[in-house]
């Protein structure tokens, strides 16, 4: 990374610089009053930049080279499932084929791309083992709220409107229980046991007639398998409500257990978490939903169909809940997510998530004689470690986040899940080597001594980025959220 | 078991690592999966490739599509085609950008930070308003995160919506306003336009918001300071949807009054790519900063004073608001984003304003040129870079014709709205050539 400070591209610009090269207008020009009414025409040109090309490229590279991404380093933010972004899915994104398609082309003149995503519905209905894919949700809290709106609707099809509630557990993803409000519904909270998983006492006291869904991730946000899931199916569906998969990890479970076997009605899965399609510095990604039959005529249109040879647009749904996003989805996305699913096939799915719990677990054991560990069991994909000896010590959970820096390392998700106290959650991924993983282990070894020895080191980090800690304080008190213009002509002057 | 190349695990490294865990064999990792559960037998799906092999296969896939680079193309209708300078692909490559996630740790994103911060404030150039968050999914879930936005703010339930707006956006605004037990009630579209008539009469106490589209759906460019005076006759919320090309030659909605601005940000640097993924924007007023859903980016300084860029009024966000917070929205679009504010810089202050001027002039050219074949267009007010045209049979079969000739045309209005089977929508860009529109005129000419 570079320590220079770098100027806005606006403090850059020049009055009579270009960066682009626009084609010719080789038709007449025509007066501009003739076209617009001045009523509409506008008077003073948006203060876009004015660099050269050369200046532009520099400015950006400037720019990439004050972030960290996977390829700079390890990422082992929990929950986010930070893996490897394979090259090849994203040259395959750029085939013109793929790029410069127009939604309102003809389905004659896009065959392929329907064969992809009808390709790709097929494979994560195998995957999940649901009835039916839809591609068109953005995003996992996209795909949440979809998944949500079809379990009311199925509810009210049936007459019972009745359901007004969602339950999520309180180790939870923050999407869930806001994605159940903007659904519609109330979220209720169940509490988890000591153990970490889902109490099942206090779940059967919270479900009834009242219960829309339960909305659940397995394994949790402590990076644990729910063993009880299917009695936790059995409590809410006996009480007419439906079972809701948060596909946010999913990386564990590839090839190994399905959520439409373990009892859920509707899951939504990332596709940028689970099927390596890029972050991008947080989106665009995929949140596809699939459901079990009985909840297929409320999905959104259109679904892909196959018909003989041919791939059709299938409109017939007819309790649809109407369409959550124009065209058909974040398809750019979607051919990256088909891409790495031939590149991987059954075996090497399974592999993944194998790899993936296997690389958490050996992590969790070098790091326990170290830090707390509130949960005895074998994680899954991630694990949870509590700052809470540190804590006493003066050495908070964030100072370790921040000391990791130094090292070169995005630290893990820090505080959350908001039952674990000072919570760490690491979720190394699969794709990780072992010296990595060695590596890290022993940073985070050395930042425990170093928060018994030399606990300033620690409070005081980083010490090696290109800029300090920042006062977060100020900038919600007195937010500045643009380049101010007019310091904008007063530094031109 | 090294099968596969993003897999480093060895035979040896699995060993020493059950070693450690103190485990036989992987298997015990999986213990806590009860039977019943467990997934027996190999996945249906379709068998791994290895590179050579898959690139072939993507190929033929990528093959069996017309791409709007190898046909002129006429369609535009929220989704245009446009000149991407070359160095847009090659920052967004970057992978300190691509493989990155959400900022949550500034010390090591200023990248991001700063480049997401630069994107709101040409957001706020091109939109004439006070400031704009990081980026939505798209333009249409950014106008319903508007209007739910409105409702929440205004604590009133009814949504007032022109039926010029993208019939698409309209559909996603209806299933949102299910979900929140909000009312939907449209406002008739004449001459092409917004029916200010049906808009004053069907406009209550009761009203949150009117939406707008500028340029609408067809094209036309709408009255929005009539509009303004309508919804501002009590406290309600103007939201506007604006193609954020088409600012660089018309008079922002922030200078008539908007309060809200939102629209797509794809024809900046954006490929089509059948729909998705574009770039939403969402940009508000002063008065509405603390309620606007989504990321944004704030400046502020370090502990040795110097500038830097962190996420801000996260305290509306669903990761701290949990069941309290009013939008859902997590992941956006920043990559894109980042490729719009990369695509902004490089197309540049009288870039811009040229590029869209050359979208009016080509568009105005081709409709004369199609008027000179005698074509009729259907709507007669100022309009941008999209108009609709008239003919006298299906255009579902006009655009079999112009196909076989080499050309994709314009949109089938048909396809959303009975009765307009043989209208279409065409949209010229700076891309087309006089002699390309030239081609189109005589084709249709054939075709009709």
């Amino acid at each position: 990374m570079t320590t220079e400070n770098q100027a806005l591209i606006f403090e850059m610009s020049k009055e009579g610089r270009i960066g682009h090269s626009l084609p010719e207008l080789d038709v007449d020009r025509i007066d501009l009053d003739e076209l617009l009414p001045s009523s509409f025409q506008r008077e003073e040109a948006a203060e876009l930049p004015q660099v050269s090309e050369l200046q532009l490229v520099r400015h950006y590279t400037a720019l990439s080279r004050r972030n960290h991404g996977v390829d700079s380093g390890f990422y082992p933010l929990g929950s986010c499932t930070m893996k490897y972004n394979p090259k090849i899915n994203e040259d395959v994104a750029r085939y013109p084929g793929f790029a410069h398609l127009h939604p309102y082309q003809p389905e004659s003149q896009i065959q392929g791309a329907m064969e992809l995503m009808y390709k790709l519905q097929t494979s994560l209905e195998e995957v999940t083992g649901m009835d039916q894919v839809t591609l068109q949700p953005a995003a996992g809290a996209h795909g949440e709220w979809t998944g949500l709106m079809l379990i009311r609707a199925y509810h009210e099809g049936r007459g019972d409107y009745e359901r007004t509630k969602v339950i999520v557990p309180d180790s939870a993803h923050g999407t869930n229980p806001a994605s159940a409000v903007v659904a519609g519904f109330e979220a209720v909270t169940v509490r988890s046991t000591e153990e970490g998983l889902v109490d099942l006492d206090h779940l059967r006291e919270l479900t009834g007639d009242d219960t829309a869904a339960l909305m659940l991730t397995n394994p949790n946000t402590l990076g644990l398998f729910e063993r009880q899931i299917s009695e936790m199916a059995e409590i809410i569906h006996e009480a007419g409500g439906k079972l809701y998969y948060d596909g946010a990890n999913s990386n564990a479970i590839l090839g190994i257990t399905r959520p439409g076997d373990m009892g859920f009605d509707v899951v939504h899965l990332n596709l940028h978490k689970t099927f390596t399609t890029p972050h991008g510095g947080g989106g665009p990604g995929s949140g596809p939903v699939g459901v079990k039959k009985d909840l297929v005529p409320y999905l959104p249109a259109p679904i892909i169909a196959k018909e003989g040879e041919h791939y059709t647009f299938s409109y017939d749904f007819p309790e649809t809940i109407g369409r959550v996003k124009p065209y058909y989805g974040n398809f750019g996305i979607n051919v990256r997510a088909y891409t790495y699913i031939r590149t991987m096939g059954p075996e090497g799915l399974k592999q993944v998530s194998l790899q993936a719990v296997l690389n958490a677990n050996y992590m969790l054991r070098r790091l326990q004689p170290y830090f707390d560990t509130p949960y005895e069991q074998h994680c899954k994909h991630e694990f949870v470690l509590s700052g809470k000896r540190q804590k006493k010590l003066g050495v908070r959970t964030l100072d370790m986040a921040k000391r990791l820096l130094d090292f070169g390392y995005h630290p893990p998700t820090i505080y959350f899940p908001i039952n674990v106290e000072e919570c760490l959650m690491v979720e190394p991924t699969e794709t990780e080597s072992k010296e990595t993983l060695d590596e890290f282990c022993d940073a985070m070894i050395q930042i425990a001594e170093e928060a018994e020895n030399t606990p300033e080191v620690v409070q005081e980090a980083p010490h090696s980025t290109v800029i300090g800690r920042l006062d977060e304080t100020t900038a919600a008190r007195k937010p500045v959220l643009k380049y101010s213009r007019e310091a904008y002509v007063s530094t031109k002057s | 078991m090294n099968d596969f190349r993003y897999l480093p695990m060895t035979d040896r490294d699995q060993k020493e690592m059950l070693d450690t865990i103190g485990v036989e064999s992987l298997d015990e990792l999986f213990e806590d999966i009860p039977d019943k559960v467990k997934f027996d037998g190999p996945l249906e799906i379709e068998p791994a490739l290895h590179e050579t092999a898959l690139i072939k296969e993507m190929q033929r896939l990528a093959g069996r599509n017309v791409n709007v680079k190898d046909y002129p193309s006429f369609l535009g209708a929220g989704v245009y085609e446009h000149y991407i300078p070359s160095v847009v692909n090659h920052m967004l490559l970057r992978s300190e950008f691509f493989t990155a996630y959400t900022p949550y740790q500034p010390e090591i994103s200023q990248g991001e930070l700063q480049g997401i911060f630069e994107f709101q404030t040409m957001i706020c150039e091109l939109t004439g308003m006070d400031l704009a968050n990081s980026s939505m999914y798209d333009g249409p879930t950014a106008l319903t995160e508007a209007a739910m936005m409105s409702c929440g703010q205004t604590k009133k339930k009814e949504i007032l919506v022109s039926k010029t707006v993208h019939p698409e956006a309209l559909e996603v605004l209806k299933t949102n306003a299910a979900g929140q037990n909000l009312t939907v009630v449209e406002i008739e579209e004449k001459d092409g336009c917004t029916d200010m008539e049906d808009l004053e009469q069907k406009y209550t106490s009761s009203t949150a918001c009117v939406i707008v589209q500028y340029p609408n759906f067809f094209g036309q460019i709408e009255d929005l300071q009539k509009v303004e005076e309508i919804t501002h006759s009590d406290k309600s919320h103007m939201i506007v949807s604006s193609n954020p090309l088409s600012l660089g030659m018309l008079k922002p909605p922030g200078e008539f009054g908007a309060d809200v601005v939102v629209g797509d940000a794809q024809p900046f640097g954006i490929p089509t790519q059948l729909g998705g993924p574009h770039c939403g924007y969402f940009a508000v007023t002063k008065k509405l900063m603390r309620k606007v859903p989504g990321r944004l980016v704030g400046q502020t300084t370090d502990d040795s004073g110097q500038r830097g860029f962190v996420l801000t009024l996260q305290a509306r966000e669903q990761h701290i608001r949990r069941d309290k917070a009013t939008s859902n929205i997590c992941s956006n679009q920043a990559l894109n984003a980042l490729g719009a504010a990369i695509a902004m810089s490089a197309i540049g202050k009288y870039g811009l304003k040229e590029m869209a001027e050359q979208n009016m002039q080509k568009a105005h050219y081709a409709k004369k040129a199609l008027e000179a074949k005698g074509f009729r267009p259907a709507f007669s007010g100022p309009f941008f870079n999209e108009f609709v045209i008239e003919f006298t049979k299906e255009v579902s079969q006009i655009n079999e014709q112009l196909f076989d000739k080499g050309i994709i045309g314009g949109l089938d209005l048909g396809r959303f709205y009975k009765g307009r089977e043989k209208q279409m929508l065409l949209a010229v860009t700076e891309l087309r050539t006089k002699e390309e529109i030239d081609a189109l005129a005589s084709a249709l000419e054939g075709a009709e």
